[in-house]
Formats: structure tokens, sequence, C-alpha cells
């Protein structure tokens, strides 16, 4: 109904989530919108949240769930990291998501995926769906945007790609979402991981590919109006 | 597809009418001002299946005779069958061919009309329409919601325009807007819809009418704004926020 929006609705990052490995590592991918119903809360927001300097974790879901868990898993982590002398591994990093989302499934509603390198098994995925799946896999997508992606990906997806290769499969996938999903949107980030550290990168909703029916941006009606008209023809 | 009436036939006539209980393909909001020669109205493009964005080349404002156009958010298979009735309505009104045609208000009244009456029998026609126009120099600006409530202005907007783009009008919007300042101000809400509004897609439509006629603009998109630099490292001050 027209003036009956619910703006106490739990903020719930309907979202566009993926993690890509790849020959030397692996490329976390997330859009940036957070609604609260049908208002779009933060347009811009940060849902590849760090755990430690080598893993990271795609959020989606409730947004409240998803911040708390990543909290706690770094927590614990840090402190493992403490007793372990050397950095965690994401395996590790995964299986204590993995713990809380399982052992609190009646009350938690977040979809999150864990990537990560580690000097033992190199780069590494971890989709842990809700209820507290724990599944590795070379590539996974999440959130609501992942259901336009499915078919994308069973085309688009090959084993031993180059960083270059990754990163612009998951640009694109995650722009494909954006166009059709209602509650993705925004910008693009990226989340590059390997041996050498990590990159952040953004890619505004600007600066990304047309896609079908879309159009050229422009400033105004107003400088197409008054664009000039086009050359006569020479016949 | 399974029918959705009730099974028990002790209900008699009811049994066999049907009733629009939730909205399927929709279109969201409509902004509309009155300018110095007339009435500026947009709307986007979009047609919405829940919650994923399916069709993107949607017209939401159309023309109603000489002197009116019609913008509509909701069910846009509701919309069609409105237009229906319109066209039928100025069909009548032509055929008396006595000079008189019908104005804005007299389209307003008459959509509210059927509005309300559909709401009372429990059957709403699920839109919020947007209807403006001018006739013999006065302009018109009025909007009926799927309850029958209505009303005119100098600027209206259905959906989230009412929470988005009326406070932006109602600090911005002064009588005799040119064309160039109304275009402007109607792209300002626009931009605002596009990021806050989580059914907007960006491709819109400005439509203008004037005692000369109306023009409904080719669809185009706007240029957004990220480069705030708190977009680019949210978390910078607090890690595992958003």
């Amino acid at each position: 109904m027209d003036l009956n929006m619910n703006v106490n609705a739990p903020h719930s990052m309907g979202t566009t989530i993926i993690g890509v490995t790849y020959n030397g590592g692996v490329v976390l991918g997330a859009d940036s919108r957070t609604s609260t119903g049908m208002y779009v809360a933060n347009r811009a927001s940060e849902k590849i949240t760090q755990l430690t300097d080598n893993v990271y974790v795609c959020r989606s879901g409730s947004a409240a769930d998803s911040q708390l868990v990543s909290d706690y898993v770094r927590y614990f982590l840090h402190q493992h990291t403490i007793q372990l002398g050397q950095p965690a591994t994401v395996k590790v990093a995964a299986n204590l998501i993995r713990l809380l989302s399982y052992n609190n499934k009646n009350m938690l509603q977040t979809g999150l995926i864990v990537g990560g390198w580690d000097k033992y098994e190199g780069g590494k995925i971890y989709g842990i769906p809700l209820g507290g799946t724990l599944v590795e896999q070379p590539f996974t997508i999440g959130g609501s945007g992942s259901s336009y992606l499915y078919g994308f990906f069973d085309q688009a997806w090959k084993e031993g790609m180059t960083k270059d290769e990754a990163e612009q499969l998951v640009v694109k996938a995650v722009s494909l979402a954006i166009a059709r999903d209602g509650a993705s949107g925004g910008v693009v980030r990226t989340v590059i991981i390997n041996s050498e550290g990590v990159t952040r990168n953004f890619y505004p909703g600007d600066k990304l590919q047309l896609w079908h029916d879309e159009l050229e941006p422009q400033n105004s009606l107003l400088d197409i109006l008054n664009a000039p008209s086009p050359e006569p023809m020479n016949i | 597809m399974a029918s959705k009436q009730p099974e028990n036939s002790l209900l008699g006539p009811e049994a066999d009418s049907q009733r629009t209980l939730y909205p399927y393909v929709t279109g969201t909001s409509v902004v509309a001002l009155k300018y110095k020669d007339g009435i500026l109205m947009a709307a986007d493009m979009g047609g919405s299946y829940g919650s994923t964005l399916r069709y993107k080349s949607v017209e939401r404002m159309k023309p109603i005779g000489k002197h009116s156009l019609l913008g509509a958010s909701g069910e846009i298979s509701d919309f069609q069958e409105i237009l229906h009735y319109l066209d039928e309505l100025i069909l009548y009104d032509n055929m008396w061919d006595d000079g008189n045609s019908l104005g804005p208000k007299e389209v307003h009244n008459y959509l509210t009309r059927v509005m309300y009456n559909r709401r009372n029998k429990f059957n709403p026609l699920w839109n919020s329409l947007v209807l403006g126009g001018v006739k013999n120099g006065q302009k018109y600006l009025g909007t009926v919601s799927m309850i029958g409530v209505n009303f005119e202005d100098n600027h209206v907007a259905t959906g989230f325009g009412n929470h988005l783009a009326r406070p932006i009008l109602r600090q911005e919007w002064h009588e005799n807007l040119s064309f160039e300042d109304g275009v402007r101000l109607l792209e300002k809400c626009m931009r605002v819809l596009l990021y806050r509004d989580r059914s907007a897609i960006n491709k819109l439509q400005i439509a203008k009418i004037t005692e000369e006629g109306m023009t409904i603009s080719q669809p185009y998109s706007l240029k957004t704004y990220w480069e705030f630099s708190a977009f680019a490292n949210p978390a910078q001050g607090a890690v595992g926020s958003w």
C-alpha cells in the first residue's frame, strides 16, 4: 500500500556477494546496498569485512547478525593467532564462522562467504549459508542477487584464471546482479587476497558497463534537448 | 495456475468475482509540479516483479484527450485497465461533437469516482495516480490513491516520492518556474529516489503539458555521484562496521 512504509523493518543486506579462487589467491566481491524494507538505508556499505590480515568475509542477510558473527570471529581469531604464533588459516576462520552459524541457527539469519590466503593451502573460499553448512568451493555466490548469476557462472567460470580475469569476472557478475535485483545496488567492492597481501578496489555505479535496456547517463534532459542537430547528409 | 477463488460455493455470486489481493508488476514513484507554462511530470520506466527489476521500458505516463496527462504507480495491469476506461470516456465525449472536451479537472473527478467505488467493493485498482493538465489557461495538478483519497496541489508525488521528493519540492518550488528550472528540480528529486528507493531504475522520462499540447521526452539516464571520500573506505575508522 502506498504510504505504508516499514521504516522499522530490520536492516537487511539483500545483497550480491561472490568469492572466487584464482591461481595464486582469491577475489571477494560485493555490492553496497543496505535496505530497511524498501528504503535504502546505506548506499555505500562495506560488506567485505576483515577477520585477520589474510582472511576476509562477505556478509549477507541481516546486517546486525552478520556484523556480530564477524565481530566474535575476529575476536576469537585474534586470540588464536597470539596462541598459535603465526597467521590463522582460512580453514580455521571458516570453521569458527560455521560454529557460530550452526549453534545459533534458530536465531541467526545470515549467509557468509569466507575467503583468504594462507601458506599451507593457498587461496581458499568457503561458503557458509543459512543453517551453518560449511562448503569449500572454487567459487561461490550468495545473497538475494545471486539468483540471477547461477546461469552466468555456469557459463563463465573457468579453472585457473589469472588475478585480473578473476576480478573482471567478479565485477561483471555483481554489476549484472545489481541490474536485476532491487535489493542490490550502489558500488561494486572487491578485495583480492594473495601471498603478497590484500588489495581493496572500488567501482562506482557510473563506471560499470551498461547492460541490456540501460542507457548512458546524462547530466540533464536539458543537455539532450539543447544538443546540436546532426549534420545534414550529403548524397 | 490454480485459481485463487474460494472453494466454498455458498459465497454465491462473490465466488465468481476476482479481486486484486496484492500487486504483481509494479511501478514506483511519479513526481509532478506546476510550472510557468503548465505541468511537468517525471516517472522512471521500471516494472518490478517483487524485488526483481523485470521490465525496464514501461511507459508510466500517458496523454489523456487533448488536455491531460496521467502518471501511475502501482500495478501496471490495473493502470492499463484505467487507460482503457479513459479511452472510452474520451471517445464518448468526442462523439457528442459539441466543441467541448474533457479537461483535467473532469478526468481527475472521473478517476476519483472509479477508484473510490472499487475500494468500496473491496476490489481496488492497485494504483496511485497523478493527473495533470492545462485547459483555457488554467493549470491543474491532482492525485488519487487506490482507496480514493484525492486532492490537488502545486506539486504531488506517489509512493516514495511523498517521503523523499515532496520535502525537496516544499523547499524549492515556487510560482512561475521556468521549464529549465522545473526539469532540474524534477531531476534532483528523481536522483534522490534513484539513490534511496530500492525499486527505482536509472531510466526515466519527463513529460510536459501546456496549453499547446503535451510531449513525453525520450527515455534517458541520470548521472550519479559516488566520489565522497567516506564511500571509498567506510570501515576505516571502525573495522567490521558498515
